[in-house]
């Protein structure tokens, strides 16, 4: 079964890391369905 | 995790019901992505944000986890992602997410 | 022609008490759990200001050490001191709290910083001895009020507590009854930011041996705002900064960009100085207590000091060519654009690959790069990674990808063009900025021909767009030599060839 297909995505990104709008742009591709993005940062 | 995050969080699993809600973490290293892992499933383990003592057990990855690569396209997965995968300790991700989600996940 | 670097300045202010009670983290803490361990733990784990002197990040930080020379430091920092430590440095000082505080107070206008009078003369003559602070400003600290008028001040009045060791030694009143923007509060932090940015304009100016009354304009960089309720930000930092530190010729402005601020500023900087607007520009920042302790759980988690103990603050002093100093090329700005998108590649292309490329070099054409220079001793006990590595892990990645580097030399790019972050997490400061005094020095001594400095910022924790941020700029050695020849000889042949050209061009026309 997939995983985000048709799912509620809720996305925490992080600075240093993978950012949330570049996560989303994937997450869209896989049929999830963004429904919050955000970026963390440590420093 | 931020404590707004948490709380937003907290407001989708109580809209969508928590089997509905995937949380996806771009988190730089293994540990800070389980700590987030752990937040949105067995609930805050810095006892801080609206989260403490609230077990959710959302299921979780981190982008880079070979289970959502699967399902992303691999073309835009590459131009978002592709560089940062190389930049990160995927393996040490993947153990960190693999035994929180084996743990407190609920609706693998 | 281009603006060269005249002299950078960076300074420390030890302030483990505004950890204590001005840093987010803790503030936070104490509202949603007050009785935490974390709180009853932190005060044990702040460090004596002779740990945070012999703390190699902090003096490689004030120019008592090469970046070089900590990466043969073996990891982690905080348990090894480095010999030989010293308060002042060739770029500034770390400043103890006590000091610090009169410094405070000095820099107060609308006498709301007020000190004890026992503890003022306890302090005064050490801090009338710090060789750069001036007679005028010492000749600002007031005598002081009695404790009891302190104490009502924080319990009646809200005003925010100045302490020492624990023990409550002055307060920053609030400068209105109702305007939040001029609470105790924000008047506390906007006042540190001003000290701490007073602080590296005076060494800047005495580095850069230049006269306070060259300085024609200062950019303050830093992320604070100050304003009242009509005109929350309306600044203006950078001069009220100069006043303190008596630049009597200069005006000024802010200048904001989350931590790439400083990146902006000085590209401005250097483009006002070659535009011929102004001789010499100032660019400063001063410190950031809200970000004090900020990853203090995660290392007092796991049984570290509080690393995240001191304010800083850096000036750079931009000046019209003199022949000598390196210049920063304008003609190789990288920028991060609304188009650019977030995924890291774009970023790093934006910033290192995009602009070398439109000046026909290559990534290996450039001998340094300086992103973010944030310690990796704080960062990687708080989950953070080790950024300045991830960074360089980026940029030679890139590289392998254009085909500017190959892939066995992956490993050693970092080793070869990278540096060992040294600088505190204070959000703007670790951006690109700590490594110019050194990139100048080195390039003076022809170490290296040039380095690329990089600013980053997070324009998102604003929450007008989700976009990212950044800029970037090369500087140089100095090739004023040759521009202030005026036209060149091969220039000259050019202008005769084409001028030749023409006029046989006409004779055949006709």
């Amino acid at each position: 079964m997939a995983i985000l297909k048709d799912k509620k995505v809720v996305i925490i990104g992080d600075r240093d890391g993978v950012p949330g709008p570049a996560i989303a742009e994937c997450v869209k591709t896989a049929g999830g369905d963004v429904v919050f993005s955000s970026t963390e940062c440590f420093v | 995790m931020d404590l707004e995050n948490q709380k937003r969080v907290k407001e989708f699993a109580d809209e969508y019901g928590a089997e509905n809600v995937v949380v996806i973490v771009g988190a730089a290293e293994g540990e800070a992505a389980g700590l987030a892992a752990e937040t949105v499933t067995a609930g805050d383990p810095t006892f801080a944000g609206p989260l403490t003592g609230v077990q959710l057990g959302l299921t979780t990855y981190h982008v880079c986890e070979p289970e959502l690569k699967e399902e992303f396209d691999e073309a835009v997965y590459d131009e978002q992602v592709g560089m940062m995968e190389m930049v990160l300790d995927v393996d040490d991700i993947v153990s960190e997410m693999s035994s929180i989600r084996n743990e407190y996940c609920k609706y693998l | 022609m281009n603006s060269v670097i005249k002299g950078a300045s960076y300074v420390l202010a030890h302030t483990p008490q505004m950890v204590v009670y001005n840093g987010t983290t803790q503030t936070t803490e104490r509202v949603v759990n007050p009785e935490s361990e974390y709180l009853k733990e932190l005060e044990s784990h702040l460090r004596s200001y002779e740990d945070c002197v012999n703390y190699w990040p902090n003096q490689v930080y004030i120019g008592n050490a090469h970046p070089d020379d900590l990466t043969q430091v073996e990891f982690p920092y905080f348990d090894k001191a480095k010999e030989g430590a010293e308060r002042y440095g060739k770029y500034g000082e770390i400043m103890p709290e006590a000091e610090f505080l009169l410094l405070v107070q000095a820099c107060d206008m609308f006498e709301v910083a007020k000190l004890e009078k026992g503890f003022v003369s306890t302090y005064k003559e050490a801090f009338a001895a710090d060789p750069i602070i001036t007679e005028d400003i010492v000749a600002r600290v007031e005598e002081g009020i009695e404790s009891a008028e302190i104490e009502a001040l924080v319990n009646e009045e809200h005003a925010e507590g100045l302490y020492l060791d624990g023990k409550l030694v002055g307060c920053v009143k609030r400068a209105h009854d109702i305007d939040v923007n001029l609470s105790a509060h924000v008047m506390h932090e906007n006042l540190m930011s001003k000290a701490s940015s007073v602080l590296a304009l005076l060494y800047a100016v005495r580095n850069a041996e230049i006269d306070k009354n060259d300085i024609e304009y200062v950019i303050d960089c830093a992320e604070e705002a100050c304003g009242d309720m009509n005109q929350r930000g309306g600044g203006n930092f950078a001069k009220a900064a100069a006043e303190v530190a008596g630049l009597m010729n200069a005006t000024g402005s802010d200048s904001r960009g989350f931590c790439a601020g400083p990146s902006h500023a000085l590209i401005e900087a250097a483009a006002l100085v070659k535009s011929g607007a102004y001789k010499c520009v100032a660019v400063t920042a001063g410190g950031c207590t809200a970000k004090l302790g900020m990853n203090g759980k995660d290392h007092v988690k796991k049984g570290l000091p509080i690393l995240e103990d001191c304010l800083a603050g850096f000036c750079v002093i931009i000046c019209e060519n003199d022949g000598v100093n390196p210049e920063i090329n304008l003609d190789i700005l990288g920028r991060h654009t609304v188009g650019t998108g977030s995924a890291p590649q774009n970023v790093i292309g934006s910033l290192v690959a995009d602009p070398l490329e439109r000046a026909g070099m290559k990534i290996t054409d450039i001998d340094k790069f300086s992103p973010e220079m944030q310690n990796p001793d704080i960062t990687k006990p708080a989950g953070a990674g080790d950024v300045p590595l991830a960074n360089y892990k980026m940029i030679a990645a890139l590289a392998v990808k254009r085909g500017e580097l190959e892939k066995k030399d992956l490993a050693t790019f970092a080793e070869k063009h990278g540096l060992t972050g040294w600088a505190p997490t204070q959000g703007h400061i670790p951006s690109g900025v700590p490594y110019i005094g050194f990139a100048r020095e080195d390039i003076l001594a022809g170490k290296q021909k040039n380095a690329m400095i990089i600013g980053k910022g997070s324009l998102f924790l604003g929450r007008m767009t989700n976009l990212f941020d950044g800029v970037s700029f090369v500087i140089q050695a100095n090739t004023g030599a040759e521009d202030n020849s005026g036209v060149s000889e091969e220039e000259v042949k050019g202008l005769i060839a084409k001028a030749m050209k023409d006029f046989a061009a006409s004779l055949m026309a006709e």
